[in-house]
């Protein structure tokens, strides 16, 4: 594949070669709407799969100005490395009210658009016509040590050795950083079983398993309170929020007749003491 | 050995005022045995003069180079002067001074902290003393300027008593206008004449145009009528009763308020240069001898009444040396003799309010001979001096004082002569509501003669009173005695002396026996239906009420402009100044919102300004 | 080719980029569009590589590329941090040094 990238970057060098311009109309046309896309996605992750295929897009265009390298490096570095640690962090931080795009700052979204409009423009009107030459050859300067890598590496260990060297101090220096920066004090020592234990029992709560709703009933939807063989209502056995709404369902006499008859079935009470009383 | 003599009292002063409480016992005593060593060395000193040929007698010691500033050509020497002149006033100072230190024991005996009294009594004979030893003016100004310290403490001495504290703060802003006139005369003269010594300063005044000797000659005056108690400046003094007794008898009768009359004669040959500045010393003395008269005979408040006293005997003393070589002589008797009978008076007027709980009324007395004979006594010798009776002290200086004024103008005659009638109606007033007539006491007083201790001194100074005069001038002892430092010229009055004695002592009569008339009874509570004379008297001739009107009402309206303007303009500006940033900045922190976003927002929008500046270039 | 193509369309991309930090308020969709501006940036050096027919364009890339990598990492961490003592991750919530 790599190879395939060099021999097509170096046909883009031929200035007879004319496909160069479909490339840069479909990928920057691409780069552009994964652009877009990631200003108006409401989710942070579709934000950055839309970067992602700008970044993608932008590689193919590197590749096709002579920067076979480079492309690589954007390909790996960026959308492998740098948003793939966008996805976690998205992970651990979660969905939140900040994906709204619902404006908050007075005025921010107005002057915002325009300061954008009047600096696409100015930009496009500025750069438009920055170059007055015709590209020149750039596999002169990569023939010289036998290929773009190597021209490259003759730069950075070269020319650029000491700003390598900086950047360098700079990556160990953020690793470092980062190291710091999201660790955790522990302040209290690590909690047991035993003490887990002791925590959930000293609550004073049942702590058995809760009975399951509608047990003895004769619906076991979840507003239905199970009942005890002596016909009782247990409490435990709806869920908090049900309480709360008041709509627990209520105990007929046909319910607790049912029980009555499942229990004498079972044997578990006499159905003559039954009704005597 | 001269140096002692200020050295002395000015030591015990500072043991007393640094080393505090833990004097209390003997700080009395410290106190008098300065003043009498002082006494006994001038005394010492003052026999070595007279042992000395004439020419030889005035000597000047250099104690040390005090102030050099050698690019100016200013030197002041820490030099004392001891002359005939200074010798005078010397043996005056410490000898009243030592006599009133010793009364003051028992007068003070029941105050809470007599060693601060004492001690600011030191240090006011030492400023005194200073102001007369010098010899030259600037050191002349340092005991100025001390015994007007020394008087502010002591008015205010019981400074619990707001009116003794208003009095001593009175005193000492009335003082320091007159100090203004004396520092501008010593700066005038060190830019005019180059030297601030006495003797360079006669020297000379002598080549100097007219309008320096005016000028220094009015700025003088301004010092004296300060210190003196002169019209305009006079009104502290009667407020300056406030203090103890002894303070009004030692200070504000004997010696401090004479220090305006010493600064005239010292300053002779300034005085002698322009006759302006003689006449308005004249008129200004002529002013305040009647002032001072009037408001004495008005007042009801013994010591006040002693005061207008003083102001007018002062103004005797002043009139007498405008007159110039005729009258220096004479103005110095009369503050010799003056120190002593009024001293006496105040004193026996301090005896009196020592019986009678502190009561200053002259209304509720009366009766008194039969209880405090030797202050009835003493009293009434010093009544005879002031008002002129031969052989007492006040007829010899204050005949000659007519002499003198007669001789220079019909004027000043006319009014030395009314001046001796008021003074012995206000006097006779004086003794005849206080001793002879019948008693008025208030009920809980019960009269008793002081102790020795207050009766010792008035008994020696009447004895002075009685004497002194009859002594000094025998044979013009006197006059020879100060020629040489003040210059001397027989007056020649239109009238012989004979005639002008007899004059005098009719218009004396006549006061006196309308002082008796008028006082054959006497109301225990002042009448209100009086002549306006009266009761322009009664307020001290509106001196404050002037003062008010001129001075404090536009100083206060001044101020209070000033405030408004320091607190509506200045301060506006500045506050202004203040609220606009904070006002700005109140608005411009509203755009610190502190979302990342409205930065980023900032930084887009600069982007693209920046971005249209540079196609505006490249275009 | 014209070479002033790759510019226009890293511009755009730039700016959308620029958009999305000022309108998106989750934090990880801010810090992608900041990537996608210094993606945009990169186009512009290579082109420029291209252009001037020299290899120095593409390593100014490669290192813009290191520096962006370093800077997700750290960002990414900080994001993290916030979001464990506010549970969200907006960054309008961290408004706190204002006013």
């Amino acid at each position: 594949m790599v190879n395939a990238l060099i021999r097509l970057a170096e046909a883009s060098n031929q200035e007879s070669i004319s496909f160069e311009p479909f490339v840069f109309w479909i990928c920057g046309s691409l780069a552009v709407i994964g652009a877009i896309g990631m200003l108006i996605s409401h989710k942070a992750v579709h934000s950055a799969l839309w970067v992602a295929l700008t970044m993608m897009n932008l590689a193919v265009l590197y590749v096709v100005q002579s920067a076979p390298f480079l492309g690589v490096t954007q390909v790996v570095v960026y959308t492998g490395a740098v948003m793939m640690l966008f996805l976690f962090v998205l992970m651990i931080v979660g969905v939140d009210a900040s994906d709204s795009l619902v404006e908050t700052i007075k005025g921010q979204r107005r002057i915002g658009i325009l300061a954008g409009v009047i600096l696409v423009s100015a930009l496009v009107l500025l750069l438009g016509n920055s170059f007055s030459i015709q590209s020149a050859q750039l596999s002169d300067a990569d023939s010289i040590y036998g290929g773009n890598v190597q021209g490259i590496a003759a730069l950075l260990f070269g020319k650029y050795v000491l700003i390598f060297e900086l950047t360098s101090a700079l990556l160990i220096t953020a690793a470092l950083g980062a190291m710091i920066l999201a660790h955790k004090e522990r302040t209290s020592p690590r909690k047991t079983q035993a003490n887990m234990a002791k925590e959930l029992f000293a609550s004073g709560n049942y702590q058995g398993p809760l009975p399951s709703p509608g047990v003895y009933a004769r619906h076991n939807s979840v507003d239905t309170p199970a009942l005890l063989p002596d016909g009782s209502v247990s409490e435990i056995s709806i869920p908090g929020p049900i309480v709360a709404r008041g709509v627990t369902k209520k105990i007929n006499q046909s319910d607790l007749n049912e029980v009555q008859i499942i229990s004498e079935g079972l044997g578990l009470v006499s159905s003559e003491e039954d009704d005597k009383q | 050995m001269i140096a002692a003599i200020i050295a002395l009292p000015a030591l015990s002063a500072a043991i007393l005022l640094s080393l505090g409480n833990r004097t209390n016992k003997f700080g009395p005593w410290l106190a008098i045995g300065a003043s009498t060593g002082s006494f006994l060395i001038g005394f010492w000193q003052f026999l070595q003069m007279l042992s000395r040929p004439e020419e030889e007698r005035a000597v000047v010691t250099t104690v040390y180079e005090w102030l050099a500033v050698p690019a100016a050509g200013f030197k002041v020497n820490f030099a004392l002067q001891l002359d005939q002149l200074s010798i005078s006033f010397v043996l005056l100072i410490t000898f009243v001074g030592t006599l009133i230190h010793i009364y003051s024991l028992g007068y003070m005996s029941h105050d809470e902290n007599p060693r601060r009294f004492f001690a600011y009594l030191n240090l006011f004979v030492a400023a005194m003393l200073l102001l007369v030893l010098a010899d030259n003016y600037l050191l002349l100004y340092v005991g100025w300027e001390g015994v007007g310290l020394a008087s502010y403490l002591l008015i205010g001495f019981w400074q619990h008593k707001p009116s003794a504290a208003v009095a001593a703060k009175k005193a000492f802003v009335a003082n320091r206008v007159g100090d203004f006139g004396l520092s501008l005369a010593i700066m005038t003269m060190f830019i005019v004449l180059g030297s601030v010594s006495f003797s360079d300063v006669n020297e000379g005044i002598k080549g100097a145009p007219a309008w320096v000797s005016l000028t220094l000659g009015l700025l003088l005056l301004l010092a004296a009528c300060g210190k003196s108690a002169q019209f305009p400046l006079q009104s502290w003094l009667l407020d300056a009763m406030e203090g103890p007794t002894p303070v009004s008898a030692l200070i504000h009768a004997a010696t401090m308020v004479t220090a305006g009359v010493y600064l005239i004669v010292r300053s002779a040959s300034i005085f002698n240069a322009s006759e302006i500045a003689q006449t308005a010393v004249v008129v200004v003395g002529t002013i305040s001898l009647l002032m001072g008269a009037v408001i004495a005979a008005a007042k009801d408040d013994i010591k006040k009444s002693l005061a207008g006293s003083t102001m007018s005997q002062i103004g005797y003393m002043i009139l007498a040396a405008g007159l110039g070589p005729i009258g220096y002589v004479f103005a110095i008797l009369h503050l010799i003799t003056h120190g002593f009978f009024k001293a006496v008076m105040f004193l026996g007027a301090g005896s009196v309010m020592h019986a009678t709980n502190d009561n200053v009324d002259m209304r509720r007395y009366g009766g008194l001979p039969k209880v405090m004979i030797f202050t009835t006594i003493t009293f009434f010798i010093g009544y005879l001096a002031i008002i002129g009776i031969p052989p007492f002290a006040g007829f010899y200086s204050k005949d000659h004082i007519i002499e003198a004024a007669l001789s220079h103008s019909w004027w000043a005659g006319a009014a030395v002569l009314f001046g001796a009638g008021l003074t012995a109606f206000y006097m006779t007033r004086i003794v005849v509501m206080t001793f002879v007539s019948k008693p008025r006491w208030e009920d809980d007083v019960h009269p008793h003669e002081s102790p020795l201790s207050m009766t010792l001194p008035m008994i020696v100074l009447a004895i002075g009173a009685t004497s002194i005069g009859i002594i000094l001038t025998q044979n013009h002892i006197f006059e020879h005695w100060l020629e040489p430092v003040t210059g001397f010229v027989e007056p020649e009055p239109p009238f012989s002396i004979q005639t002008i004695t007899i004059i005098t002592l009719s218009v004396v009569a006549i006061g006196v026996l309308a002082a008796i008339w008028q006082y054959r009874k006497v109301a225990k509570v002042a009448p209100k239906n009086v002549s306006f004379v009266v009761t322009a008297a009664r307020k001290d001739l509106y001196g404050d009420v002037m003062n008010e009107a001129l001075l404090m009402r536009p100083g206060q309206a001044t101020t209070k402009f000033l405030n408004i303007f320091d607190k509506s303009v200045v301060d506006g500006f500045v506050n202004g100044l203040g609220a606009l940033t904070t006002g700005i900045s109140a608005r411009l922190r509203r755009s610190e919102t502190g979302y990342v976003r409205s930065y980023a927002m900032s930084i887009v929008v600069g982007t693209a300004i920046l971005v249209i500046a540079l196609l505006i270039v490249r275009l | 080719m014209n070479p002033n193509a790759y510019l226009v369309l890293s511009g755009i991309i730039f700016s959308i980029g620029a958009l999305g930090v000022l309108l998106r308020r989750n934090a990880i969709v801010a810090f992608m569009s900041v990537e996608l501006m210094l993606n945009a940036a990169n186009l512009a050096f290579v082109t420029g590589a291209r252009v001037w027919g020299k290899l120095d364009g593409q390593a100014a890339a490669f290192f813009v590329m290191v520096v962006a990598a370093a800077e997700v990492v750290i960002g990414l961490a900080i994001i993290i941090t916030i979001f464990r003592t506010r549970n969200s991750a907006s960054v309008d919530e961290a408004s706190l040094l204002r006013w």
